[in-house]
């Protein structure tokens, strides 16, 4: 199957402080792939990395096929239009109602006038994610689930063939972190779209990965799906499966 | 020390660079496709009409004080006939774009700091960005134009109650009727008082946005960093302001007055 994203070698240091030591990944055309590693050890900088959000220092990352550090101001925007980005906090904009929130990407990034046209949209990406009877409540009126949601409905609304989620279930209690793990996957199943998710959330990674990575030390020390890496007889990485 | 030193001057400099292409991007962006215009009419509604109050109240209090600090003293010379001319040219030339002016940095330079700042600290910056969209010409583009457009017009209203106030510190002390007071007022100002201040004003106007989203843009991680953008965009301004004011004085003076 085509890979819709290929990172090789990506190398990032911060002050001084290497993060990245040359990873290596693929994600295929309708994958989920997950990354699990313990904090700081540069899995969110991997994907600001494939959105360019951060410029690396070595390797390459290509995304639908473009080299993402070779292309121009425009060239990046254009296939920022074409990823989503799950924030950890979901980033929802706090002065806006959901309403413009969902209208936002769709007028700008879609260029889409026609207000009926945004209204079906939003509505319809709001139905996606169960959240149809918030679309005039303002972010702060919405629990920590409900933000999640709805950054994913922003995500969404502008049909992105990649997304990309950090740490989608941060902060969210058992059931509800189920809700969002499994909503990603009917998400996949409605959409078609590849995922990379980040995540510490065991149970997230059990429900959403057709292929775990886990990152130690800036580098990828194993890959394989959710039942392989359990039954892995080293001991760090069966660390991430044990109760 | 000397490591320190050099490290400040490193940062110095490092700043002004950044400075620079912020500033370069601000003016690339208003050509763009794409112009938000209904953001920049909110925003001239926020920074304009929300920050009138203030001004308004500002600029009768210093024409009323200035009446009743000179009127003393001009009276000891007989002048007392030239308070309106005094108050008019003063206020109309420095006083009411400086101070209105100091009081929009501490408004409105606050405001788009810690608003911007909050943003970028709670990732709404960077999901703009990712998404394609353009945070530049939504955040920047509107903020600064409006504080552009909007700070003269709000010193030209500062200006004109500061008249009015003056008219009501002369009637307090016994002084002129309101026709006199204000054709005394009127005939006493040209052109040349009005006009090189109305440009200053402009230019207060575009430090006040720029600092304002600079400041807000640079906060790091932490919401400690929301405060440092508000307060640091108050005290760059104003310390802007005072400089270009400086600096127009003294082209007002070669130029216009030929001194």
């Amino acid at each position: 199957m085509e890979n819709v994203i290929e990172i090789e070698n990506l190398k990032k240091s911060f002050n001084g402080s290497e993060v990245l030591k040359g990873i290596s990944l693929t994600v295929k055309k309708g994958e989920n792939l997950v990354v699990l590693g313990k904090s700081g050890q540069g899995k969110s900088v991997t994907i600001q990395c494939v959105v360019g959000m951060i410029e690396p220092d070595e390797g390459s990352i290509k995304v639908l096929n473009k080299e993402i550090n070779e292309l121009d101001e425009q060239e990046l925007k254009d296939i920022r239009g074409r990823i989503g980005f799950l924030f950890q906090h979901a980033a929802l904009y706090d002065s806006m109602t959901v309403r413009e929130n969902l209208a936002f990407p769709l007028k700008r990034v879609l260029k889409v006038k026609d207000e009926a046209e945004i209204e079906q949209r939003s509505v319809e990406a709001l139905e996606a994610v169960g959240l149809a009877d918030a679309i005039d409540k303002m972010p702060s009126d919405l629990s920590g689930g409900q933000r999640k949601r709805m950054g994913l409905a922003r995500t969404l609304i502008v049909k992105p063939e990649i997304i990309l989620y950090d740490e989608p279930t941060t902060g969210l209690d058992t059931i509800t972190s189920k809700e969002i793990s499994r909503l990603i996957l009917s998400i996949r199943e409605k959409y078609k779209a590849s995922s990379i998710i980040i995540t510490h959330d065991m149970s997230c990674a059990r429900i959403t990965a057709d292929r775990i990575v886990i990152m130690n030390d800036g580098k990828c020390i194993a890959e394989g799906t959710y039942e392989q890496l359990e039954n892995s007889s080293d001991t760090f990485i069966n660390s991430f499966f044990k109760i | 020390m000397k490591e320190t030193i050099t490290l400040k001057i490193k940062d110095l400099f490092e700043d002004i660079g950044n400075q620079a292409t912020f500033v370069g991007s601000f003016f690339r962006n208003i050509f763009r496709n794409g112009f938000e215009w209904n953001e920049l009419i909110r925003q001239c509604y926020l920074i304009g009409l929300k920050s009138l109050n203030i001004v308004l109240i500002t600029g009768f209090v210093l024409g009323f004080v200035l009446t009743l600090q000179s009127l003393p003293t001009l009276q000891q010379f007989g002048a007392e006939g030239y308070v309106p001319n005094m108050v008019s040219i003063s206020i109309f030339r420095e006083i009411g774009p400086v101070i209105t002016s100091l009081i929009c940095a501490g408004k409105i330079a606050s405001g788009i700091g810690a608003e911007l700042g909050s943003m970028k600290v709670t990732e709404q910056i960077d999901a703009m960005d990712v998404s394609g969209a353009n945070p530049i010409q939504y955040l920047v583009v509107t903020r600064i134009l409006a504080c552009t457009f909007m700070v003269p017009l709000l010193v030209l209203f500062a200006d004109a109650v500061s008249l009015l106030g003056g008219y009501v510190g002369t009637s307090t002390a016994g002084g002129m009727t309101a026709a006199l007071y204000f054709s005394k007022s009127f005939s006493s100002l040209v052109f040349s008082d009005f006009f090189p201040a109305f440009i200053k004003s402009i230019f207060f106007g575009f430090t006040i946005g720029f600092v304002g989203c600079y400041k807000g843009f640079k906060a790091n991680k932490g919401t400690e960093s929301v405060g440092i953008a508000a307060n640091s965009a108050v005290v760059a301004a104003s310390v802007w302001i005072i400089i270009l004011d400086a600096v127009a004085v003294q082209l007002t003076s070669i130029f216009v007055y030929n001194q």
